[in-house]
């Protein structure tokens, strides 16, 4: 297959891709790819480079070196985090970052894809169809009980499931999740993998995560990053049998 | 679509403080004008305008706080926009003046004779007319925001490095209009005025309608910023206020959100100024001194900022404050403004309008409390679990 030919099947396309801050290489000549409909985890240790390389995908941070293709096409490097975002790039962030002074419904509301020019919202008003999709999420979510509260009184599961939300109303094309089950309970955790494999069926998820038991329950491709490289891929058993991967992660 | 979104704003709060307004717009010039003098309700001349002033400033607080409360943008640099208000006001009111002058000059203003000026310079073309000079009131302040917002906003410059950028422009503005080559009448600035829209500016009969269009702008102001901190707009803005980078990951730019709020702010301040000018009969460069900025984010602060009634409430009591303390007490007034700042940072946080909150809060829990007492041991003893069987 042809390398033009090989990005275009591709929802996500890291190739070479390097940044260094002050000297030191945090992703090394880095290689991801992600599939259409496909969920890709990915674990290492700290450090590994795993929140970079989403910053680097969502374009907070610039690559020193290397191609971030979005659809086989779209060139992100080029790009600032609205335009990436209106893409239908959505992302959760390691520590649950949810509008606090909001209400959970006006949360959703904000993230509902819907035209985001000044005007646009300056006199937008939610149709039925808006309503019935906001509520629709939040019972996703299991957060409709509490629409009216204020996202500041949620538990921390909570405010992490309203996160979740939030990426489903952006109704992206691609989800990059950080650490999406930290602080949740047994049963939460359990959810949560279930409600991302659903995704998973109709959109590309990459899912960064610490907890193994987590990572199994999604039962997806793993990547294996250290030290911004990647160490090893395949199932969750190939990549924890690898004894480099036992050696540098999961051995510690 | 765009009454829908009117319709929205009008929130209970919003209702009552246009109407409050719209009654003070209609009872201060009346009880001025219609009572007898020495009837107790009857307000003095001298306090028409004085009140005038305090609306004027209440509007000044109220633009402040679109930004301040409700985006995050603390602007230390407002009273800028403000002063180019007043300057355009001026401009027109120097050109009502014709012949009356010193100088008798039909056409230059008495300072540019003086000067020994030939001609009007190019950007006082029009400004005898009122709605040119209203025209400008609006657009001069809307352009500076929008330059400068647009610049500063979209390098991302954010929090105190802004402020101090704010206190830079309206720095460099007051040196400027300190200069006579300005062409703004340098250190005296604009006075001595005359007529507006062929009325005497210092009869009763101007200065109510002065009044009563105070109370008015600030009704409309108040119905259009609520109208906008109500929509989806307003809710993003408060999401930058709080959360800038996570709005920008859910595709919102907000570098133009910013912008919208800080020009319309702008303008809302420029017009401000321009009601200002005619009650105070003087516009001069010590309006753009950088402390009278600040003084607003007092006023701002005191009465609370990211409501709507509460700039309004502080702008009016500290300077009824202000106007007290400095005939009263003169050497006293800067030390009882800082105290006054102090005190709210520290133990006012939502300013006035949050210990209003803080105390009904308060007496309903405690009304919750008598009522019925046993309740909320009830409660918990009802959510402890019961300790369950071992599955």
């Amino acid at each position: 297959m042809s390398e033009a030919a090989e990005k275009l099947g591709t929802m996500l396309y890291l190739d070479g891709v390097s940044v260094a801050f002050d000297g030191f290489k945090a992703i090394n000549n880095l290689s991801i790819i992600v599939h259409p409909a496909e969920m890709l985890a990915i674990i290492g240790p700290n450090g590994a480079g795993k929140t970079t390389m989403m910053d680097i995908i969502t374009g907070k941070t610039r690559p020193d070196d290397g191609q971030v293709l979005f659809d086989g096409r779209t060139d992100l490097t080029k790009l600032d985090e609205a335009a990436i975002a209106n893409l239908g790039i959505g992302r959760k962030f390691q520590k649950p970052t949810v509008f606090e002074s909001h209400t959970v419904w006006d949360n959703i509301e904000m993230a509902l894809k819907k035209p985001r020019g000044v005007f646009a919202t300056l006199f937008y008003t939610a149709d039925d169809a808006d309503i019935a999709r906001i509520t629709e999420i939040l019972e996703t979510v299991r957060l409709i009980a509490r629409k009216d509260d204020y996202a500041a009184n949620l538990s921390h599961g909570q405010k992490q499931w309203l996160e979740i939300g939030m990426l489903l109303a952006q109704d992206p094309k691609l989800l990059l999740v950080d650490e999406p089950v930290a602080g949740m309970t047994d049963a939460e955790t359990v959810e949560t993998a279930k409600l991302l494999k659903d995704i998973a069926k109709t959109r590309s998820v990459v899912v960064v995560e610490h907890d193994m038991s987590f990572v199994r329950e999604l039962g997806s491709r793993v990547t294996c990053l250290a030290e911004g490289a990647v160490l090893a891929e395949g199932s969750l058993d190939q990549v924890s049998a690898n004894p480099v991967v036992i050696e540098r992660y999961l051995g510690r | 679509m765009i009454t829908q979104a009117l319709f929205r704003a009008l929130d209970k709060k919003a209702i009552w403080i246009v109407a409050i307004l719209l009654v003070v717009a209609i009872a201060v010039p009346m009880s001025n004008l219609m009572l007898p003098e020495g009837h107790p309700l009857r307000l003095p001349n001298y306090a028409v305008p004085l009140f005038g002033k305090y609306l004027t400033f209440a509007m000044l607080a109220l633009a402040l706080d679109l930004v301040w409360g409700y985006c995050g943008i603390l602007s230390l640099g407002h009273g800028a926009f403000f002063a180019i208000g007043g300057y355009a006001m001026g401009m027109y009111l120097m050109r009502q003046i014709g012949t009356r002058g010193v100088y008798a000059n039909p056409i230059l203003p008495d300072f540019m004779v003086f000067l020994n000026w030939k001609e009007l310079p190019w950007y006082w073309y029009g400004m005898d007319n009122f709605w040119i000079a209203m025209l400008m009131v609006v657009l001069v302040p809307g352009l500076l925001a929008f330059v400068f917002g647009f610049l500063a906003f979209r390098s991302r410059v954010t929090g105190v490095y802004l402020s101090i950028i704010t206190q830079a422009m309206t720095y460099a503005l007051l040196l400027a209009f300190f200069r006579n080559d300005m062409g703004f009448g340098g250190n005296n600035g604009l006075t001595d005025f005359k007529d507006i829209l062929g009325q005497s500016i210092s009869a009763p009969t101007t200065r109510a309608a002065l009044f009563a269009a105070s109370a008015i702008a600030l009704a409309i102001a108040v119905l259009a910023c609520s109208m906008i901190v109500n929509s989806k707009l307003g809710k993003v803005m408060v999401a930058v206020r709080d959360a800038e980078s996570r709005t920008r990951f859910l595709g919102y730019r907000v570098e133009y959100v910013k912008l919208f709020a800080f020009v319309v702010s702008a303008i809302i301040a420029g017009i401000a100024g321009a009601l200002y000018v005619p009650q105070v009969g003087i516009i001069n460069p010590s309006e753009f001194d950088p402390a009278n900025s600040i003084e607003v984010v007092i006023w701002t602060a005191v009465g609370g900022r990211g409501t709507i009634i509460g700039p309004i409430i502080g702008g009016i009591l500290v300077n009824v404050g202000k106007s007290y303390f400095t005939g009263a007490f003169p050497e006293y007034w800067l030390f009882a403004l800082g105290a006054l700042f102090v005190v709210t940072t520290l133990f006012l946080p939502k300013g006035i309008v949050g210990l209003i909150g803080q105390y009904r809060a308060a007496t309903t829990r405690r009304e919750q409390h008598d009522r019925d007492a046993p309740t909320p041991m009830q409660v918990e003893a009802g959510a402890d679990p019961q300790p369950k069987p071992a599955e």
